[in-house]
């Protein structure tokens, strides 16, 4: 399926400082950021970033301080001036508007929440929500009427007439995203718009966020430098480091591939368990025996024995599981006469399949009861492949949680 | 080489100077006449209002002025202040001198806030404003003193010209600092919503700036009251006058009196005004 993009960023650079154009050279030579600031005293923020982002995803920008995220995020509305490089929303290069069309783009079709929430001390909660709506010259009934809705929508309509100062930390973000909200934006930019709030707080907000984007699907440009908050709400995420775009993908594609050791090490810590899925990790490479051929199990034991494996997968014609047999069962049910020689007769009791949606921790009991790997399966039965312990742990492994990890599927095993 | 002895004057910039204002004064003093009208016309207007006006109302204003912004004990403190200047003799003289400081201090608001505004926006324009404000605030008056009233001739719109020489800076100090204290993530946010310059100031700048503007204002106008003695020299009147008269008879108790008044009308002007800002 062909997404359609929002926002274009081409070739984009950004350096701070009082000789960009050398910068900029000195970067085409191949130097460093270090390296540049000693011999031209200026601070490359972003350089030669070029990635795409879809209509109606969530797409988080994460890095270390200084790696460049604010800046990346302040082009997008040219609150910070690009150096060289073009940004395209809906096609239209914003890099070469004139000022009125640059304040039309802002109050139309974008909007901004802050980290420090950044709501006016001397307005009252309402009309920090209209902010958006009044420098857009909406008359005084429309806008608080407009922005009495997007209170609603964050929960803090009671509060419509209080200060920002009587709201707690995570209330006042709320109205930040409010103000955000109340102009009805195509695009969101959040700059680390949770990370000043306690981690209960931010989980809600969080979960807040998810709600609002289903139920209208506005593009949001989220930077966080949290990896547990960017693997949960965003569809997509781009990985920066010292200014550069090192990585952009589904949180599971970065998790699986990271693209170097900058964006492995950004992932250490992070519990696996709770990113990838069944289906992610699951592989193909066991032996399967095709039911049409129940007729014939001897030939499932010679592959069996060929593959020098000891349990099958049986499938039917279109690929629904249908049970496992081992060797052992496969030989027995060959040696007893009084059972006749079909496949179905060797079937394994106890077998249990896992969804390919489910998460590793669903299916770690699963993996560590059963001698067998796991077979599974998509949403109609069909075989997609299974996970061995030794795969599962292997999966764990490389993302070096080991201690804590590498234990726990060992005491399942034993309880 | 005689040069670095220092035994004769090497650069004649007093007769420059001289020469410079003679000029100004053969050639444009109709012009700088010109300019005192507005200077004039506000300052006639405002005494009139203090002076035809009977002193029981006058207090009374000022009382509920007080009231409103500064309380209980400043109240109490304006009435007996107003009280006591008229019993001293020195009513007629307060309310030219309030004429006078409310007309600089209007003056200074109208030329100081937007320069002020100017340089909060603007390091450049900081830059070179900051040496004129110095150079206002500690040229001793009796310097421009004698070169303002060659051109505005003698009277009380002089003494008022030199008081706004001294008293504008703070207005403008104070309103570049209340500018330049709005937080930046503010104006961010503004500019993101997609505020002009202009709204950016009026809606967000300015109202955040305002209790830095205030207190602008209530420090160029003590500046003003300290003016009034100097101001009395060139012709002004009001509560410099019992001074200056003082100063030339060796009267200790009349300038005594005159600066008591002085001091006790600027203490009033100073709790009513710090209200302003809050
Ligand atoms: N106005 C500026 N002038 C000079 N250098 C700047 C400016 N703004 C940012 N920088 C530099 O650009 C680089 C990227 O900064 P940026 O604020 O975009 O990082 P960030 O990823 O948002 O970090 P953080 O997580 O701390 O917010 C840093 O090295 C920073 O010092
Ligand atoms: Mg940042």
């Amino acid at each position: 399926m062909e997404k359609e993009v929002k926002i274009e960023v081409k070739n984009l650079f950004k350096i701070f400082g009082p000789q960009p154009k050398k910068a900029l050279a000195l970067l085409e030579q191949g130097l460093g950021k270090e390296e540049i600031f000693e011999k031209t005293d200026t601070t490359v923020g972003v350089q030669r970033a070029s990635f795409e982002i879809h209509t109606g995803e969530i797409f988080v920008i994460m890095g270390l301080s200084g790696s460049g995220k604010s800046t990346m995020v302040r082009m997008l509305n040219r609150l910070i001036e690009p150096t060289a490089g073009h940004v395209l929303i809906d096609g239209e290069d914003i890099t070469t508007m004139s000022n009125e069309q640059l304040v039309k783009l802002r109050r139309k079709k974008l909007s901004m929440v802050f980290q420090s929430f950044a709501l006016m001390p001397h307005m009252s909660v309402i009309q920090n929500a209209a902010f958006g709506l009044e420098m857009d010259g909406v008359d005084k009934e429309t806008r608080e009427k407009r922005a009495f809705q997007a209170l609603e929508q964050v929960g803090l309509e009671a509060w419509a007439e209080s200060m920002p100062d009587e709201l707690s930390g995570g209330m006042q973000q709320r109205v930040g995203l409010a103000r955000g909200l109340a102009v009805d934006p195509d695009i969101l930019l959040m700059d680390e718009a949770f990370s000043a709030l306690d981690p209960l707080i931010r989980t809600e907000m969080q979960d807040e966020l998810l709600k609002l984007q289903a139920k209208a699907k506005r593009t949001i440009v989220f930077i966080s430098h949290d990896l547990d908050e960017a693997m949960r709400i965003g569809d997509r995420i781009a990985i920066m480091e010292g200014g550069r775009v090192v990585q952009v993908g589904t949180p599971e594609e970065i998790l699986q591939n990271p693209a170097d050791d900058y964006v492995r090490a950004f992932f250490r810590g992070v519990d696996p368990t709770n990113i990838l899925s069944a289906g992610d990790i699951a592989t193909d490479t066991q032996v399967t025996i095709p039911i049409t051929d129940g007729r014939n199990p001897r030939a499932g034991l010679q592959r069996l024995i060929k593959n020098d494996r000891d349990y099958a997968y049986v499938l039917d014609s279109d690929h629904i599981f249908k049970g496992i047999v081992s060797t052992d069962s496969l030989r027995e049910m060959l040696d007893d006469e009084r059972v006749p020689s079909l496949i179905p007769n060797a079937y394994l009791g106890d077998v249990v399949a896992a969804h390919k949606d489910d998460s590793l921790q669903d299916i770690l009991p699963k993996v560590a009861n059963q001698p067998w790997p796991l077979p599974i399966l998509d949403d109609d039965g069909r075989y997609l492949g299974a996970v061995s312990k030794n795969l599962f742990l292997r999966t764990l492994h490389r993302n070096s949680a080991e201690d804590e990890l590498e234990s726990d599927p060992a005491n399942s095993e034993k309880g | 080489m005689n040069f670095f002895n220092f035994e004769e004057q090497l650069i004649p910039l007093d007769e420059w100077i001289q020469a410079f204002v003679d000029w100004l004064v053969l050639n444009y003093r109709g012009f700088f006449q010109m300019l005192k009208s507005p200077i004039e016309f506000s300052l006639e207007w405002l005494e009139w209002f203090f002076t035809t006006l009977p002193p029981l109302v006058i207090i009374l204003l000022f009382a509920v002025a007080a009231w409103r912004y500064a309380g209980k004990r400043v109240t109490l403190f304006t009435v007996l202040t107003f009280l006591l200047v008229g019993a001293l003799g020195l009513w007629d003289e307060t309310m030219t001198t309030l004429a006078m400081v409310v007309s600089s201090v209007f003056f200074c608001a109208l030329a100081g806030i937007p320069l002020g505004i100017m340089a909060g926006r603007s390091d450049r324009f900081e830059m070179y404003l900051r040496p004129c404000l110095d150079a206002m605030q500690t040229t001793p008056a009796f310097v421009y003193l004698v070169p303002v009233v060659m051109l505005f001739s003698i009277g009380t719109v002089s003494g008022i010209l030199a008081t706004i020489v001294f008293s504008l800076p703070p207005i403008i100090r104070l309103t570049s600092l209340g500018i330049r204290q709005v937080h930046p993530e503010l104006i961010e946010a503004s500019l993101a919503f997609g505020a002009t310059s202009w709204q950016v100031l009026r809606r967000v700048q300015f109202p955040l700036a305002l209790p830095s503007i205030m207190a602008g204002l209530n420090q160029t106008l003590m500046m003003a009251l300290s003016m009034v003695v100097i101001a009395a020299l060139i012709g002004a009147g009001g509560l410099g006058n019992p001074v200056v008269q003082g100063l030339n008879t060796l009267e200790i108790g009349l300038a005594t009196v005159g600066g008591l008044a002085i001091v006790l009308l600027a203490m009033v002007l100073d709790r009513i005004t710090q209200g302003f800002g809050r």
